[in-house]
């Protein structure tokens, strides 16, 4: 018996040894092929809270959308935030690729199991909350996902690929509302230093804790799940957006934020990760509101749900019979 | 008064009120495809809504934009049928709302594509692509709901009754449709009200649902005597604009 046991670890063993090979070599995985449980969980993980990040995004701009002060910008916003519901959509599919229903991965945010990106447990205040969402959670949000298109996963990369595309459009939007707000009036203004303010640190904690606080991001890299460390990625996203928030004369609130000639990259001041440890663990400003907001769209929508899975049913049913009688 | 003017107020109205509307389900709605579908169908309001507005700026000539007519009028000066201001309800009162108002939309628009002046022709075709879409959803959404459960039958049938008085706006004559027949730039609003009742009855009849007799209906949205929804949905649509009127955006 024990025979049969060692025959089917060392068979493990080197299915992982060739796992891992085929992925160092830039494979693409997909969803038939043979893969460690680990690499499995971690990506049902990471892909649902992504979908879930989605979703739950949806919600704070969604709040501005019949406040929207022009025409114009109310149906930019409709379609930005119509895209995010379509990139929960693309995520949701890729998770389903590995096999868990789409209905119970939504169960799992409703009990508060799985998590999503904490960024959106913030308040939209002001009309420039809009324009910093664009452009700084939009922003991290592209710097995040890019490397993700050249992920070992396939379906997990190709959805990326698409929503990628969508994201340069939502991160052009919100900065094209944060540079008219902050050459406005002396109260737009006012309302874009405001918004860059409240959103400028949490953005930056979107890239996740410091590397040494990060265990599981070593497995990730090697499986070409994840390409860059989050402290790469931070600094990357500093970089590139410390001269736009100068070039629209915003002020990035950080005493300590300066240019150091010598490496070529900002240094900025220490990031709060007890509060962004808070968040996550349910007690930001409005990890309630979110996800109450969700339960309460799922659970008023039973009833559709059920009468359009009854309607199917019904039809295939009339359809067979009808069938039945013309053979 | 000026009738064209008065005509495309309608027009956008009607657009933008069912636009403001639909932006309330992002978010919210029963599955992410619905949430899809309706910031789509909310959207393609918005947009024949500027473009309605758009061309009764101009034809007013006193330099008033898009914006400026969506944002600084009163309840009293807008002109939309009573239907689109009902609130949005469950999603089945949402649905039969965008259902009866689709079905007038799609007669109403293959009406103006024919319409003798270039530009209002021009928008008219373009929305009527749009609205056919919109009909095929709703319509569907309609069958699906009445046709499913004992619990969605009950409710898209009270929807369908309690929203069925609101629809007497869409085919109100008067003197302004009167000179947009006669000029030959607009439809008559009561020549639509036999192409939507078969549009609507058949659909019903797929649905199993009962179309209510005729009974009273509730009017006054054309000469901008509306409900008290109204009100306070423009409020929050306007809020930023009146707040800050020098501001641009
Ligand atoms: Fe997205
Ligand atoms: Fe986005």
């Amino acid at each position: 018996m024990w025979n049969q046991r060692i025959f089917e670890v060392l068979m493990e063993m080197d299915l992982l040894q060739r796992f891992e090979a085929y992925v160092a070599s830039e494979k693409k995985i997909e969803p038939k092929d043979w893969m460690p449980d680990a690499y499995r969980r971690t990506l049902v993980r990471q892909i649902s809270q992504h979908a879930h990040s989605e979703v739950v995004g949806m919600l704070p701009e969604g709040n501005w959308i019949s406040r929207a002060p022009s025409l114009k910008r109310k149906a930019i916003l409709m379609a930005k935030v119509q895209d995010e519901a379509g990139h929960g959509l693309y995520l949701y599919s890729a998770c389903e690729t590995l096999g868990v229903r789409r209905d119970d991965t939504i169960r799992d945010l409703h009990s508060g199991k799985a998590k999503y990106s904490s960024i959106f447990n913030y308040p939209t205040l002001n009309w420039a909350d809009i324009g910093a969402i664009g452009w700084l959670v939009d922003g991290a949000a592209i710097m995040n996902q890019v490397p993700i298109c050249k992920c070992s996963y396939g379906p997990y990369a190709r959805a990326m690929v698409r929503v990628c595309k969508e994201e340069s459009f939502h991160q052009r939007q919100g900065f094209q509302i944060m540079m008219t707000m902050a050459g406005g009036t002396a109260e737009q203004k006012a309302m874009a230093q405001d918004a860059l303010n409240r959103w400028w640190w949490p953005s930056i904690m979107m890239f996740g804790p410091p590397d040494q606080d990060s265990p599981n991001s070593a497995q990730s890299m090697a499986w070409n799940i994840k390409r860059f460390s989050n402290d790469e990625l931070r600094q990357k996203f500093i970089d590139l957006t410390v001269p736009q928030a100068d070039l629209i004369g915003l002020t990035v609130p950080d005493a300590d934020l300066k240019w150091n000639a010598e490496t070529g990259h900002y240094e900025h001041g220490p990031i709060d990760w007890d509060e962004f440890k808070r968040v996550v663990a349910g007690h930001g400003p409005c990890n309630k509101e979110r996800l109450e907001a969700r339960r309460k769209a799922w659970d008023d929508g039973a009833w559709v749900r059920d009468a359009a899975r009854a309607h199917a049913e019904k039809r295939a049913s009339r359809k067979s019979d009808s069938n039945t009688a013309a053979a | 008064m000026n009738a064209r003017f008065e005509y495309l107020l309608r027009l956008g109205d009607d657009a933008l009120i069912l636009g403001q509307q639909l932006g309330f389900w992002t978010g919210h709605g029963p599955v992410l495809e619905e949430d899809i579908a309706l910031t789509n169908i909310g959207l393609d309001q918005i947009g024949q809504a500027r473009a309605w507005l758009t061309l009764a700026g101009k034809t007013e000539e006193t330099g008033r934009d898009e914006d400026h007519l969506a944002f600084f009028r009163d309840q009293s000066e807008f002109r939309n049928a009573l239907l689109c201001e009902r609130p949005n309800g469950h999603f089945g009162d949402t649905i039969t709302r965008q259902f009866l108002f689709d079905a007038y939309a799609v007669a109403l628009h293959a009406g103006l594509s024919t319409s003798l002046d270039p530009e209002i022709a021009a928008i008219a075709r373009k929305s009527a692509k749009e609205s056919a879409y919109h009909l095929r959803h709703s319509r569907a959404w309609m069958v699906r709901l009445g046709d499913g459960t004992e619990e969605s039958r009950r409710k898209i049938q009270a929807s369908v009754n309690d929203l069925m008085p609101y629809v007497g706006d869409l085919f109100h004559s008067d003197d302004v449709t009167r000179e947009a027949v006669s000029a030959g730039w607009g439809t008559d609003p009561a020549s639509l009200r036999h192409p939507w009742e078969s549009t609507v009855a058949e659909a019903l009849a797929e649905a199993g649902l009962d179309r209510p007799g005729p009974g009273p209906e509730q009017t006054g949205g054309r000469e901008g005597k509306h409900t008290e929804q109204l009100s306070f949905l423009l409020a929050e649509m306007q809020v930023l604009p009146r707040t800050y009127p020098d501001a641009s955006w």
